[in-house]
């Protein structure tokens, strides 16, 4: 391939994240996507109106999420006593219990990075949606990409089936309505994260601040 | 076969933030950071092979408690039954519940192993200059990093046993030790997947005859 060696920084040539091999951009279109030629990794996606449609779907996650910490997400009942517990309850149960280590692990994936990462999409999108610069979009995208891997919502949503199956056993569980409401936010939580074409975002920022 | 054209062969470093492929000599005149997302720019992940190795040794020790002390404890009429992770893979397994057995099996006992198995074979692969199936290779790593995450389901459980279940003398649910470590293991095989730099398993792709 022949490249002109020639430059500052480009958009016409990226490096594979994984393997480092130089590709041209290409012109794909809405829908496609383009990987690595070498070792296969995901280069590039377009998507139909990619920034409205993962704002559209940080808001609604993030109304899912307001509604996931208003009602219990299970309720466990037993010789008539019964309690039941909000998703907040388990880093505070592990904190009290003596576990702060765990309390702090448990409150930063199950409640704090899922939130951040959706009011992190929202400050991003919403005011180019106005057409405005957001305060920091260089800032924002790499709180982003740091706080991606530690937003454990679909998991925490296993650890519920899993609570669930093991009480059952003993006692009457039954599921709350936030559950209902944490299930669908972690469903708009996905598809906001795979709607986001962040070639889109740098070009739309551009754009806005020329 | 000559040496593919990689952002190193060409003097360039691309983002690992946004992707962005800026010039070593811009880097030199203007700025170490990258032009559109300010992330500090490095042509290959800092200390890569030595930062993996050191925490895979941590996650390794850890795994011992996280297998060997309790993870939890449940007190019902009186009766106290404590779990460790494996523990808690058998209990669910003879109550009939096969299916989510074999997913907290896979989470829990499976993963973590996997893991650190398969990072220590990436690292040892690249430090003995390995040249076969680098393809395979980087699909390993994929899905190394990808599986990581999972093993939290026993921590949540955990979390979500024992805010609900305290009804004192009728039922009681609390964690045991091992939460602990088995919770660090899980982070330290993340920062450990997050350490290691795939590029390493191709930098030497067409530096001689190994097609």
């Amino acid at each position: 391939m022949e490249i002109n060696k020639d430059f500052s920084y480009t958009e016409a040539f990226i490096a594979c994240p994984e393997c480092d091999l130089i590709h041209s951009t290409p012109k794909i279109r809405e829908g496609e996507q383009g990987r690595c030629i070498r070792c296969g990794a995901l280069l590039f996606v377009r998507h139909k109106n990619s920034l409205n449609r993962s704002l559209a779907f940080a808001l609604t996650g993030l109304m899912f999420f307001i509604l996931a910490n208003l009602f219990p997400l299970l309720t466990f009942q037993m010789e008539g006593q019964s309690e039941s517990n909000r998703l907040i309850d388990g880093a505070i149960a592990f904190w009290n219990a003596g576990y702060w280590e765990l309390g702090i692990v448990v409150f930063i994936s199950s409640v704090v990075a899922p939130l951040a990462v959706l009011l992190v999409l929202i400050t991003l999108l919403l005011p180019m949606q106005l057409g405005r610069s957001p305060f920091s979009p260089q800032f924002q995208v790499r709180l982003l990409s740091h706080l991606k891997p530690w937003a454990m919502s679909e998991i925490f949503i296993l650890g519920i089936i899993v609570a669930f199956v093991k009480l059952q056993d003993f006692a009457d569980v039954s599921v709350g309505l936030s559950l209902v409401a944490f299930v669908l936010m972690v469903a708009a939580t996905v598809m906001a994260y795979l709607t986001l074409d962040e070639g889109a975002l740098w070009s739309r920022l551009k754009e806005i601040r020329a | 076969m000559t040496a593919p054209v990689t952002a190193q062969s060409i003097g360039a470093i691309s983002c690992h933030v946004c992707g962005l492929l800026v010039s070593k000599r811009f880097i030199a005149e203007h700025r170490a950071d990258c032009p559109r997302c300010d992330a500090a720019l490095h042509s290959r992940k800092i200390n890569s092979l030595n930062r993996t190795w050191a925490l895979l040794i941590a996650a390794a020790i850890l795994y011992i408690p996280a297998n060997v002390y309790p993870v939890l404890t449940l007190i019902s009429f009186g009766r106290s039954t404590t779990n460790t992770i494996m523990g808690g893979v058998i209990e669910l397994a003879q109550s009939g519940q096969a299916v989510i057995a074999v997913i907290v099996f896979v989470a829990s006992v499976f993963v973590p192993i996997f893991k650190i198995a398969a990072l220590l074979f990436l690292v040892v692969s690249v430090q003995l200059g390995l040249k076969v199936q680098r393809r395979k290779r980087a699909l390993l790593y994929r899905f190394t990093e990808f599986i990581g995450r999972w093993s939290m389901i026993d921590i949540f459980m955990i979390s979500i046993l024992i805010g609900l279940v305290k009804l004192q003398a009728l039922a009681t649910v609390t964690a045991g030790p091992g939460a602990i470590a088995f919770a660090a293991v899980v982070i330290i095989t993340m920062f450990a997947a997050m350490s290691f730099d795939p590029r390493l398993i191709w930098d030497d792709e067409g530096n001689d005859n190994d097609g």
